[in-house]
């Protein structure tokens, strides 16, 4: 497998069989994947070498089908199982040929991203509901990049870092250049026969965010890298690439409202919804906190606290349950009375009492067991908690603020099975393939599941590359 | 709060990464942390012994510096490390030999060096101390048996003690919440985990020290070290028992026991150290306890100085050095034992033990 060399030898041009856009988990695979399959790569990362890598940073588990127990997954995963968990949390909305493609394939990339040098370890304490659906990485997402990056080095991919694109030449669907804000080995230029675009959504780009959200969006924090400014997404969906997705629909989390703006990552997060209430800020509860076993339902908290005033909600708990969830990075606020606990939160003392209150009054006392839908719940009151709903009454009454936490954005370019990008008028085009959060709208078109994100990226970025080198050798 | 700055710095990190885990399965120090949810000065000071300092969970994390979470569990750990060898010292009024370590022990050693070597010239007149002895008994024509035996036997006897009060201190501390004496099981366990280096691996891809990259040889220069050193104590008393026992008096031929398990031994301090300090002079500054570096140097120092002079002092037994290089050995030897309780060597014990309280905990939750 000796690719032709990038670089002429009059040193006037250099062109790559395959140029990566982006630094993640998609754009590895790609590029790994292509250079596998005998292509020049040369990967382009936005951004400085410690933040390389976008969100998978940040991960910790990939969803794989399988069809028995493995040394770290407890038991098996059908194919049909997954399909089954993406239609319910997407209600559907998802492109059905893609998703049970990706699906199928998922089923290989347990060993294959093992080959490419990443290695597993059993679901983390404080997580026992996904050890049986969920690979989780050892030593998180930035060991797993680290591995592929290594791995892509060692095979000879050529990675560039702090390397931003400001344009892409793009002609009749064909990709033909790229150009760089920083010039690269004197070129301000690539060019390259095929593309491969994993560059991440514009979960970052609040400007963009507003043109949907409104004036809310400011008051969002991005769970991850501050990069992901979807650039390279807005100029393919210029230059004549189809788009797929609703633009207000993202992965988004309830998290600390006390974490960072940018990058404050999985410990901002709060598993501590389905022990207590949730209220906004005028006390009032807004949503089923006890609908449905948290990993099934921790995705739709984002939503739903961006839909209240100021997009800020206190979930409400007492004393009983602090160690119910995993320890939090930041502390409970607490009040040894609820009028105490009120006034910290500057939440109107007399209507949070009469919540709770309320709230205590309509619980109607069964078995409580977190890891089923148990038969705590409540009657008489609306929303009702419908399962492991106990009183609130305690002291202290305890509190985490939280906010919206957009993890990442599904607007995205249209994809075909090979990965490659559809344009306007459903043509595929003859070089240009994308992978990663940059076309998970063609799988999510709303909602989200634990995992599913990483493997989106590894799938169609392993077809994808192979896809690009395909394309490049003939 | 805690009381010292790193302390407080421990507990801080310990609870950023109590609320990710992305790293439980690189080592001991995670799985430990997450049997708590709160850290007295005890826990803190345990999980830092408990950490092997491979470098994983820094390069792993993404909160690691210029995050600005600043999560630097592998330098924190160290420095919180070589702060509880002072805080757990006997007798306390020596826990300042901990301060500037590197110091204290090259003063100790020129010191004891320079006293065996005044002492045998003193005893013997210089023709004695220069002169060639060969045959059984060779040795002690310098130094008189008994002597040696009684010198050194309470320089070893008093590391000994040092060294059990401190740990017993340790121990108390961090064994407090669950308490009891260590059982047979967890004792065993922790042998074979401190004699693998099991928790020295970064997970099992390898440790870091100079880059992102798992390319480093300290396991295996620490095995050599420690075998090494292990294998001169064999020898010793090897040498002890044909003395008493046989009435078989050193020096011994090349291919007696005690002569071939001091020669690997002697080997293994001498290769082993070297690559330590390669090592350690290469090692990322982001991982390395710098206030330490006299501490470290220093015992690496006085294990290499025990091999060489020892090797040097086989190979050259026989002619006119092997009274000065005799001297000098017994001096490395001495300072080595007497700083003991007060140097590098105590990372051993306490890491022992906490790896004999981890085993405690995991049978305890299992």
């Amino acid at each position: 497998m000796s690719p032709t060399s990038p670089h002429r030898a009059d040193g006037m041009s250099s062109k790559y069989d395959v140029l990566v856009i982006g630094g993640g988990n998609a754009a590895l695979c790609a590029a790994i994947s292509a250079r596998r399959a005998g292509a020049s790569v040369l990967v382009l990362e936005g951004a400085p070498k410690f933040y390389r890598g976008g969100n998978t940073r940040h991960t910790r588990n990939m969803r794989c089908a399988h069809d028995a127990a493995t040394e770290i997954l407890t038991g098996p995963y059908t194919e049909e199982e997954f399909r089954e968990d993406l239609l319910r949390v997407t209600g559907g909305q998802t492109d059905e040929v893609l998703a049970r493609h990706m699906i199928r394939e998922s089923k290989d990339i347990l060993n294959w991203i093992v080959e490419q040098g990443v290695r597993w370890q059993p679901s983390l304490g404080g997580t026992l509901s996904l050890g049986r659906t969920n690979s989780f990485f050892l030593g998180g997402g930035r060991a797993m990049l680290n591995a592929l990056y290594l791995t892509a080095e060692r095979l000879g991919v050529e990675v560039e870092y702090d390397a931003e694109v400001t344009d892409l030449v793009i002609e009749h669907g064909m990709f033909l250049a790229a150009r760089l804000k920083r010039p690269i080995k004197g070129e301000t230029e690539v060019r390259a026969t095929s593309l491969v675009a994993a560059a991440g959504g514009f979960e970052a780009n609040i400007e963009w965010l507003k043109q949907y959200w409104g004036e809310v969006a400011d008051n969002f924090l991005i769970r991850g890298t501050p990069y992901n400014r979807g650039s390279i997404l807005k100029m393919l969906l210029d230059k004549g690439v189809q788009e797929v997705g609703d633009p207000t629909q993202c992965h988004a989390v309830a998290i600390d409202a006390r974490a960072p703006k940018f990058d404050g990552g999985i410990i901002t997060r709060h598993d501590s919804v389905v022990f207590g209430i949730v209220v906004n800020k005028h006390a009032q509860r807004f949503y089923d906190e006890g609908e449905d076993i948290w990993p099934k339902r921790y995705a739709i908290w984002g939503r739903l606290v961006a839909a209240q005033p100021d997009q800020i909600a206190y979930i409400i708990f007492d004393s009983t349950v602090v160690t119910s969830f995993m320890p939090t990075l930041f502390p409970p606020i607490a009040g040894q009375t609820v009028a105490e606990l009120a006034g910290k939160l500057e939440l109107d003392p007399a209507a949070l009492e009469k919540t709770i209150t309320e709230f205590n009054a309509a619980v109607r006392f069964g078995t409580f067991d977190h890891t089923i839908l148990d038969d705590c719940r409540t009657e008489g009151i609306t929303p009702p908690k419908t399962h492991w709903a106990r009183r609130i009454e305690t002291p202290p009454y305890l509190a985490y603020p939280v906010r919206p936490g957009i993890t990442f954005t599904y607007l995205g370019t249209r994809v075909n099975k090979e990965a490659r990008m559809l344009m306007k008028g459903g043509k595929p085009s003859g070089n240009m393939f994308a992978a990663g959060e940059i076309m998970a709208g063609n799988v999510l078109g709303k909602g989200y599941a634990a995992g599913m994100g990483m493997t989106i990226g590894s799938v169609f970025g392993r077809i994808a590359g192979r896809e690009a080198a395909k394309h490049a050798r003939n | 709060m805690h009381g010292t700055r790193i302390l407080d710095e421990a507990d801080r990190l310990m609870t950023v990464c109590n609320s990710c885990r992305y790293c439980e399965g690189l080592c001991a120090v995670f799985p430990a942390m997450e049997m708590r949810r709160a850290f007295s000065d005890g826990d803190l000071n345990y999980l830092a012994n408990l950490c092997h300092g491979c470098g994983a969970c820094y390069v792993d994390c993404q909160f690691s510096p210029p995050h600005e979470f600043n999560v630097n569990v592998p330098k924190t750990l160290a420095v919180a490390r070589a702060e509880s060898y002072a805080a757990y010292a006997w007798p306390q009024a020596l826990s300042g030999a901990f301060a500037r370590n590197g110091l204290v022990i090259s003063v100790i050693a020129a010191l004891s060096m320079a006293a065996f070597i005044l002492g045998f010239a003193a005893l013997n007149g210089t023709s004695v101390l220069f002169g060639v002895h060969t045959g059984p008994g060779a040795f002690y024509r310098l130094m008189p048996h008994n002597v040696m035996a009684a010198l050194f036997s309470a320089a070893f006897l008093y590391a000994i003690l040092a060294l059990a009060m401190s740990v017993r201190a340790f121990w108390r501390d961090i064994g407090a919440p669950i308490g009891g004496r260590a059982d047979g099981g967890s004792i065993f366990q922790a042998i074979r985990d401190a004699g693998e280096l099991r928790y020295l691996h970064g997970g099992g891809v390898g440790c870091y020290n100079e880059d992102d990259k798992p390319t480093d040889r300290r396991k295996l220069y620490h095995h050599l070290t420690f075998y090494g050193f292990l294998f001169c104590f064999a020898a010793t008393a090897v040498a002890t028992l044909y003395h008493y026992l046989f009435g078989r008096e050193a020096p011994y031929p090349w291919w007696d026991l005690p002569v071939a398990l001091g020669t690997l031994g002697g080997i293994g301090l001498i290769i082993g150290p070297v690559g330590l300090f390669m090592a350690k002079m290469r090692r990322d500054p982001a991982l390395l306890d710098e206030s330490r570096y006299g501490m470290d140097v220093g015992f690496i120092a006085m294990l290499f100085l025990t091999g060489a002079t020892g090797m040097l002092l086989l190979v050259l037994r026989e002619t006119g050095a092997m009274g000065p290089l005799l001297a000098l050995h017994l001096g490395a030897v001495f300072a080595l034992f007497i700083t003991m309780p007060y140097g590098k060597f105590v990372h051993g014990i306490y890491r022992f033990a906490a790896l004999v309280r981890y085993a405690q905990e995991r049978r305890t939750a299992a």
